[in-house]
């Protein structure tokens, strides 16, 4: 059991967010947004303008923090640091890409759905034979 | 690999062997329940299996409808809202907990989201497109709770990966390398107890054909005794050598087979 990854059981925790504009004010608006004592918010922005070395540290950042128990990250955002999402395996943080609005969603690109689409296809097969 | 060299480096003694075989039912209880929970495991992987699929498309669905009436509000409320809305965030009011499920010994995490305290934009739109604006929050809270709900599906199922491969690898182990090991020393040992007990066999035949031989050999020397006795008797009565008395006596104890009286 020494490989076994702990599961922290918290009261409260945040939703972190790596999207662009008009998601974010979606969440927003719907009282996701945490902004704490150092002036540091739980949500990156991205537009045309930032970098992917941005979005790499605040991937790493949310992903590390404790008091996060969901990252949602944009599906196109998460394609610019495709190999940071795919190497991360951990339970918690859970990963969520979710779609954007101008940009369509793709589920061949989901890390976790390609996995699922794969065992669940697999074992179809497998079951179907039987 | 297998065979002789797969084998504990035990003391052949029967409590050995004893202690091997409780060791062998106790590995083989264990791989028994250690399939049962694998098959617990997969089963309960399926069903999240599915369950994430489902609520992947439906993810898909609630989006499209929440940004539709963000579209909504920024048509009616004026592309400065998103301004009103940056500037307006301060704690979060929409937060998750998290519990753990426990699936046969494999803590599950489940997420569920709650309010806490005041909504801070509850004023925001007062001036025109309220209504949409509070459409768009409900629309965004319903998206939330997809969201959060398939992330705690996609934890367990994460989470379950990690806990059938480790299940298996320990089935395997016991099936592959505890199980055989056990019983090449269980034979083993029952061979070189056989053999003790084939060597103590042989012992105890050599020293009984031992005492045969010698209680036989005492035997006959107590005869020749008793002959010499009577030899000597014999020769003091007639007066012969003891030589020929016993010449006398062999020839009397020869069986001629011509003589018929």
């Amino acid at each position: 059991m020494a490989n076994k990854a702990q599961i922290p059981t918290s009261n409260s925790a945040l939703i972190a967010m790596i999207a662009d504009e008009d998601t974010i004010t979606g969440f927003l608006l719907a009282g996701v947004g945490n902004v704490d004592l150092r002036r540091k918010t739980n949500y990156l922005i991205v537009d045309s303008k930032t970098t992917v070395k941005a979005i790499e540290d605040a991937f790493k950042e949310f992903t590390t923090k404790e008091d996060i128990a969901i990252v949602l990250i944009s599906q196109y955002v998460a394609n610019m640091i495709r190999f940071l999402v795919d190497s991360y395996n951990k339970p918690i943080p859970a990963i969520l890409e979710i779609p954007s609005k101008d940009h369509p969603y793709d589920p061949t690109h989901d890390s976790v759905l390609s996995r699922v689409k794969y065992l669940f296809s697999s074992e179809s097969v497998a079951s179907g034979r039987r | 690999m297998s065979g002789q060299s797969q084998r504990l480096n035990v003391v052949p003694t029967v409590t050995v062997l004893g202690v091997i075989k409780a060791r062998l039912i106790g590995a083989t209880r264990g791989h028994a329940l250690l399939k049962k929970k694998s098959d617990a495991l997969t089963v309960q992987f399926r069903q999240i299996l599915k369950k994430i699929v489902s609520t992947k498309e439906e993810m898909g669905e609630f989006m499209k409808t929440s940004s539709f009436a963000l579209t909504e509000v920024k048509y009616v409320a004026g592309d400065n809202i998103k301004h009103t809305v940056l500037e307006n965030v301060h704690t979060a009011t929409l937060r998750v907990r998290s519990r753990t499920e426990n699936v046969a010994g494999v803590k599950l995490p489940k997420f569920e989201y709650f309010h806490e305290g005041e909504t801070k934009n509850d004023l925001t739109g007062l001036a025109r497109g309220g209504q949409q604006v509070q459409k768009c929050r409900e629309a965004y809270v319903k998206a939330i709770e997809v969201l959060v709900e398939l992330a705690s599906l996609q934890t367990s199922f994460l989470t379950l990966d990690d806990a059938i491969k480790t299940t298996n690898r320990r089935v395997n182990a016991l099936e592959n390398v505890v199980k055989p090991r056990l019983e090449n020393t269980i034979s083993y040992i029952k061979g070189e107890l056989d053999e003790l007990e084939r060597e103590d066999f042989f012992r105890l035949k050599k020293i009984q054909g031992y005492k045969k031989r010698e209680l036989e050999r005492q035997l006959a020397s107590a005869h020749q005794f008793a002959e010499d006795q009577v030899a000597e008797k014999m020769s003091l009565q007639k007066g012969i050598s003891i030589n020929a008395a016993h010449n006398l006596l062999t020839e009397a104890n020869k069986k001629d087979e011509d003589i018929i009286f």
